[in-house]
């Protein structure tokens, strides 16, 4: 197994689609804590960077990645190797180096120039949601035999991620907004791991606006001790379960 | 002629020598608690208009101490003056009493009764300065005095709630009081003004109070200046009066569903300038407002840096520095009869083509999801998604949702110094 990490690491760092995402990352954040005077407004503009553009890298390559490794599994297949450590190893390979290509490109700028709760955090979440996605994209390109629709799922799921599921909360948050909807909005949050990071994030940022008006009760679950350790559990669970999922088909699926 | 200028030589001998003996019969009385003088209101009634009373360290459990006369008080290593949770401890009922250096504590508690550690009863000049007042319901009471000064006292109780707490300094029907270099901490108000006039608050702090850090009701023409109210229940409340002047204090960190930097309820003409607020919920809340100047403010990280009900007209808000607030103004109606000018708006994205530190576009603080967040503050939740800072871009571009006339036609490029 280590030998398979090892193989797959050593591809995907020598990658040139990890080594232009670990460049793109670090000249955006090199250049919004230049342009910006204030540090606290960068971290604002690499929100989105991190909410956004890291997901869809993630799930887009880690896809595209295991098509394009297809051939390379069925020859791991004919060997005496157990499928599951050969998924796995796939699976630390890819989460592994688009660790290392986020935290050089947007950690280690965040860093230098806000290397603040705010900055840490983001950069915690930022790893997180790497993971998360590089899950969610096995999962889907274990789903589907073609290509071109994998992709396209994965695109999709991103896309319900990042758009279609705040959309959703959104419009059912005015639908119901003569009833109580602090507890079901939790519940809520804990569907998306995209939500839950942008939450915690939140916590650091705008504590302020948070304690305010009956949102309270989120400081009160997300902000103790033991809430953020819950969200970052769910957050773990959204890694482990695609993970899982995705293992049990690798298992019986014919290649 | 020279026995007639020797008389006026003993004239003038004898005048001066009465004279002396009046100014000079101001004795000084020392109460200790070995005696002789153990009773301060013994030595009180003994005094004479103008005496001086020292009393030495120790705790003295007495019956409500009543001065009815000017005296100065001086207490030497501050004594304790122990209310024994049960009543009053001092009343001044003369003008011209000086209360210095005492160590005033337990006042009684009462449901009905306003007690207070020390109270001041329709008297002038009365001067309360450098004490220390402990656990006690209301720390200062002023009724019906004038031209009072209270200054560089600490006042600390336990208040846990609002019911069975009460004011730290206290000051009702009162006029030209002078509330100075007081530290107040625990009360429910820190500082309270009902029917308070000409008066003056200044470099006071207020922190750690039940409910407001300062009070004021039906208060006209006083003026706060360089006070410090941090980590109040709700923050300052400025109600039902005109010509209030608030300069140079600094407001941090009034967290809460209702708490402000400053809530500003039925005030006109006044000001309110080179203040700080820092991280409060919200920097100030303006419902009712007429007339109200508020420049040269600096709001930093705050949830809301000004919240602007349709109810206000004639607000004038300018140079001031917004910078890093979740949400810059909100409102809650389209109505807009206030006017914002030469602000500093860090989120402001505009250009400056002819370089003269004035944007070419104007600014519109409002962001329509201060807007919804206003109707439906678990929307809060969603804050920085993706889809609502789609929704505020479409906003920005093409206002429909938040009022067309909120908007800073001169925004500054450059923070102000």
């Amino acid at each position: 197994m280590k030998k398979i990490i090892k193989y797959v690491l050593l591809d995907l760092l020598r990658n040139r689609i990890i080594i232009a995402f670990t460049l793109f990352l670090a000249v955006i954040s090199f250049s919004v804590f230049n342009l910006e005077d204030n540090p606290s407004k960068g971290i604002l503009s690499l929100l989105n960077l991190v909410l956004i553009i890291v997901p869809l890298v993630s799930i887009v390559f880690s896809t595209i990645y295991v098509y394009n490794a297809a051939e390379f599994i069925e020859l791991l297949v004919s060997q005496p190797l157990r499928r599951v450590n050969i998924w796995l190893s796939i699976f630390t390979g890819l989460a592994a180096s688009m660790c290392v290509a986020f935290l050089v490109g947007c950690g280690v700028p965040v860093l230098i120039y806000a290397p603040t709760d705010v900055g840490l955090m983001m950069t915690a979440m930022g790893l997180l949601l790497t993971i998360v996605f590089v899950a969610i994209a096995l999962l889907a390109s274990v789903l589907t035999r073609d290509k071109a629709k994998g992709i396209g799922v994965a695109i999709l799921l991103w896309f319900y991620f990042t758009l279609i599921f705040d959309g959703i909360v959104l419009f059912l948050l005015f639908q119901f907004m003569d009833y109580p909807m602090e507890k079901p909005m939790v519940v809520f949050s804990c569907l998306n791991p995209v939500d839950l990071a942008r939450i915690l994030i939140l916590l650091k940022l705008d504590i302020s606006a948070l304690m305010g008006a009956t949102s309270a009760i989120f400081s009160d679950f997300f902000g103790s001790k033991w809430g953020m350790m819950a969200t970052v559990l769910i957050m773990i669970a959204w890694a482990l379960l695609p993970l899982w999922w995705s293992v049990r088909k690798f298992n019986r699926k014919d290649l | 002629m020279k026995s007639i200028n020797d008389h006026m030589k003993n004239l003038c001998l004898a005048i001066s020598l009465v004279v002396f003996t009046i100014t000079a019969n101001a004795k000084t009385w020392i109460v200790r608690p070995a005696g002789p003088l153990q009773s301060l209101q013994e030595a009180i009634n003994n005094a004479m208009p103008g005496d001086t009373v020292m009393v030495e360290r120790g705790v003295y459990r007495q019956p409500t101490i009543i001065v009815n006369k000017p005296l100065y008080l001086k207490g030497i290593g501050y004594p304790v003056l122990d209310g024994q949770k049960k009543h009053e401890i001092m009343i001044i009922k003369s003008s011209r009493v000086v209360v210095e250096g005492f160590a005033v504590q337990h006042s009684g508690y009462s449901g009905y009764n306003d007690i207070a550690a020390i109270r001041i009863v329709n008297s002038r000049s009365v001067t309360i300065r450098n004490n220390r007042f402990d656990d006690n319901f209301f720390g200062i009471y002023s009724q019906h005095a004038t031209g009072c000064t209270i200054s560089g006292n600490e006042l600390r109780s336990n208040a846990i709630n609002e019911i069975n707490s009460a004011n730290g300094i206290h000051c009702w029907k009162s006029d030209s009081m002078q509330i100075l270099n007081n530290t107040i901490t625990g009360h429910r108000d820190g500082i309270y003004f009902e029917f308070v006039t000409n008066s003056i608050i200044k470099n006071n702090t207020s922190t750690g109070n039940v409910r407001y850090g300062l009070h004021f009701m039906f208060s006209n023409d006083d003026a706060y200046v360089g006070n410090q109210f941090k980590d109040n229940g709700a923050g300052v409340a400025v109600m039902f009066s005109k010509g209030v002047i608030m300069l140079q204090n600094t407001f941090i960190e009034n967290w809460g569903s209702a708490a402000y930097g400053i809530l500003l309820k039925e005030i006109s003409d006044s000001r309110i300038e080179h203040n700080r607020f820092v991280r409060n919920t919200t920097g100030i809340y303006m419902e009712g407002t007429n007339r109200i100047k508020v420049a040269k403010n600096v709001f930093h990280n705050n949830g809301w840096a000004l919240k602007i009900q349709a109810s206000c007209s004639d607000n004038t808000v300018t140079q001031n520095n917004f910078l890093g607030n979740s949400f810059d103004v909100a409102t809650n109606g389209s109505l807009v009869l206030n006017s914002f000018n030469s602000n500093y708006w860090d989120k402001y994205e505009g250009y400056d083509l002819n370089r003269d530190g004035v944007g070419d576009v104007p600014y519109r603080p409002v962001s329509v999801y201060a807007m919804i967040a206003e109707r439906n503050p678990v929307t809060m939740m969603l804050f920085r998604s993706f889809i609502t800072s789609l929704l505020d871009k479409a906003e920005k571009t093409i206002p429909g949702f938040i009022p067309e006339n909120l908007k800073d036609d001169q925004p500054r490029m450059k923070a102000f110094k």
